[in-house]
């Protein structure tokens, strides 16, 4: 899963990232890419901010996954509680949006701090089962109460407010592109400093060697839990937006197959690098676009064969054969 | 009432054998190769359709099929097992869901493709139909089917187990892979084995299972958890836990939908929770 670090040559001693570090030129054009794709395709903003909720959503992923090396089945329910708190906050009158978004992301921290100490203890097939279990339970109980959710139905009559009291969202999605976008931008930019602090590197030491970090003193739990509970607020928050800017949260928020494809779209861009789940996200949603066009039916089908590959051939996913293709354009060089 | 309980436990118990027999398979590779299977059900389905197709097809009577289907399906499993699955063993477990969940999928998608999304249907033999009397007590005679099948397999696979130099090379090897090979044991084979047996097991009652859990390309998704859970409540690796596991689920299920219908599912997966809880190694497990 973890990539291999270069080698460090014998007398260069490789500095240790530190919080302080600097923005490198591919990341500051990879924004400006997000930023760019509003102007150029202004016909396909609605697709482009569910692109980004998405990236949001599965960045979340990657901080429990990617980071702390927890296997989650089920992380669409702190996706859907958020979407449910944004959506009902919505359709009982409370319409402005960036305040809706706290609520949202408030209510995946609250249950996700409730359920991470059951997922915090046990084997990976004990987390699997738990977090899948979780989740279920949510999207039965979501079902089972349709006075406050609309059960199958639906929750429809969401009427958001204007952004600042200026934009309105509208059926082309201009609103809800900048405003994902922004979201997506500062939520990063603030989970890019935590991984990168002495917190982020413990969590790092307890994927790689669960049993050794408590011997240099790391609260391994207390530290899983936290980790977790930020993981489930993000999530919160981009269901939040999924609610906020689609107007409607149907009871597929908590469905399985969400969390499903969110792991297939982080494993497909690259674990434990924030990035991965960004690339993924858009790569997975651009090839659903376009591909289930054509037959929902092969499109599950060619998905299936490209997991299979990417988990035999190409692990580490996109970035992580990038990676390994530039590695090696570079060896040759010197 | 205590008509409606008997007949609940007693529908619950074929339930639970049903999960059992499907179930064992994974449990086994579990425990025996540490390995994630979720495209377990996918056998199953395998063996569900193979028995559709032959009596529908080609008319063959549905207890012939039944055979057929664990032949076919195991006979999926060595192949996949030797082309594919042999290369995830020392994978990570993120690896071995991802793999085993694109599996799923093609699955599903090839299942589509060739027999279309309907529900298919199962014409049971004249013998199997209807109510049988017992001790005043009207019994599905389908389901004492059921539960005489699984209980012969069940007495078979402990006797292979217990019995026969295999099982003992099986025992072994679950409980320590890198001695058993040491001693000679070709760790190896016995893996691949386990896993044709297990998948035909699960091809079986993928067969027996038409008439209960129903059959479209969504099975394996459909019952995943299920499999899952029957696997991780009872511990990995053993038969016993397995067939604990699967009548508390089995009952649980169907008293569940039968006294409280409007909580659904929800008793089952709150079930599956509180058990992984308390017991995060199952019931019979020995790893933690």
């Amino acid at each position: 899963m973890s990539t291999a670090a270069p080698a460090a040559t014998p007398g260069t001693v490789r500095a240790h990232r530190l919080p302080t570090d600097r923005w490198r030129p591919l990341e500051i054009a990879f924004w400006l890419v997000a930023l760019a794709a509003f102007f150029v395709f202004p016909q396909h903003r609605v697709l482009g901010s569910q692109i980004l909720i998405t990236a949001l959503f599965a960045l979340s992923l990657d901080l429990i996954l990617g980071y702390a090396g927890i296997v989650s089945l089920g992380h669409a329910a702190y996706f859907g509680m958020g979407a449910y708190a944004a959506g009902i906050l919505a359709v009982h009158g409370w319409g402005e949006p960036l305040s809706g978004l706290v609520v949202a992301g408030a209510a995946g921290a609250i249950v996700g701090f409730a359920t991470s100490f059951l997922v915090v203890r046990g084997s990976d097939l004990a987390r699997l089962m738990v977090t899948l279990g979780i989740g279920l339970m949510l999207f039965e109980a979501a079902n089972q109460l349709p006075s406050i959710t609309g059960g199958a139905d639906g929750l429809s009559g969401v009427s958001m407010g204007k952004l600042f009291g200026l934009f309105s969202f509208d059926l082309t999605g201009t609103t809800a592109y900048l405003y994902s976008l922004g979201v997506l931008f500062v939520l990063f930019v603030v989970l890019r400093r935590l991984v990168a602090s002495p917190f982020g590197l413990a969590l790092r030491g307890v994927r790689e060697n669960v049993k050794r970090m408590p011997a240099i003193g790391a609260p391994v739990a207390r530290r899983l839990i936290a980790i977790y509970t930020v993981s489930a607020a993000v999530a919160g928050v981009a269901g939040g937006l999924i609610a906020q800017t689609t107007q409607f949260v149907g009871l597929d928020v908590f469905g399985f197959p969400r969390s499903a494809d969110l792991m297939i779209m982080l494993v497909l861009g690259g674990t434990g690098r924030l990035y991965g789940g960004l690339v993924g996200a858009a790569a997975f949603m651009l090839a659903h676009h376009w591909l289930s066009d054509l037959n929902p039916i092969y499109w599950q089908f060619w998905l299936g064969l490209l997991l299979v590959v990417v988990v035999l051939f190409a692990r580490g996913g996109i970035l992580g054969a990038i990676d390994d293709i530039v590695g090696r354009v570079r060896k040759t060089r010197t | 009432m205590v008509g409606n309980f008997v007949g609940v436990l007693f529908d619950g118990i074929a339930y639970g054998s049903l999960l059992f027999v499907i179930s064992i398979g994974l449990s086994v590779t579990m425990g025996l190769m540490n390995f994630v299977n979720l495209a377990h059900g996918a056998f199953a389905m395998l063996g569900g359709y193979a028995c559709v197709m032959l009596m529908t097809r080609a008319g063959v009577p549905f207890l012939v099929t039944l055979p057929v289907a664990f032949v076919v399906a195991a006979a999926a499993g060595i192949v996949l097992e030797r082309t594919l699955y042999q290369r995830l063993y020392r994978a990570p477990h993120l690896d071995q869901v991802m793999f085993s969940i694109g599996l799923v999928f093609m699955a599903v998608a090839a299942t589509t493709y060739f027999f279309g999304p309907s529900q298919q249907p199962v014409r049971l033999p004249e013998v199997l139909r209807g109510q049988v009397q017992v001790l005043g007590l009207g019994l599905g005679a389908y389901r004492i089917f059921l539960i005489a099948v699984v209980a012969v397999v069940t007495v078979a696979l402990h006797l292979l187990l217990v019995k026969t130099r295999f099982g003992a090379q099986v025992r072994a090897s679950v409980d320590n892979a890198v001695a058993s090979a040491g001693l000679g044991i070709n760790v190896n084979r016995v893996f691949g084995v386990t896993f044709a047996l297990g998948s035909g097991l699960a091809g079986l009652g993928g067969g027996l299972g038409i008439d209960v859990l129903g059959l479209d390309p969504t099975f394996p998704l459909k019952y995943m958890v299920y499999f899952l859970l029957v696997v991780a409540i009872g511990g990995a690796g053993t038969i016993k836990g397995g067939l604990v596991a699967a009548m508390i689920l089995g009952i649980c299920d169907v008293a569940g939908k039968y006294y409280v219908p409007q909580v659904g599912s929800f008793i089952i997966y709150f079930l599956m929770v509180l058990l992984m809880i308390l017991f995060p190694a199952g019931l019979y497990g020995r790893r933690v």
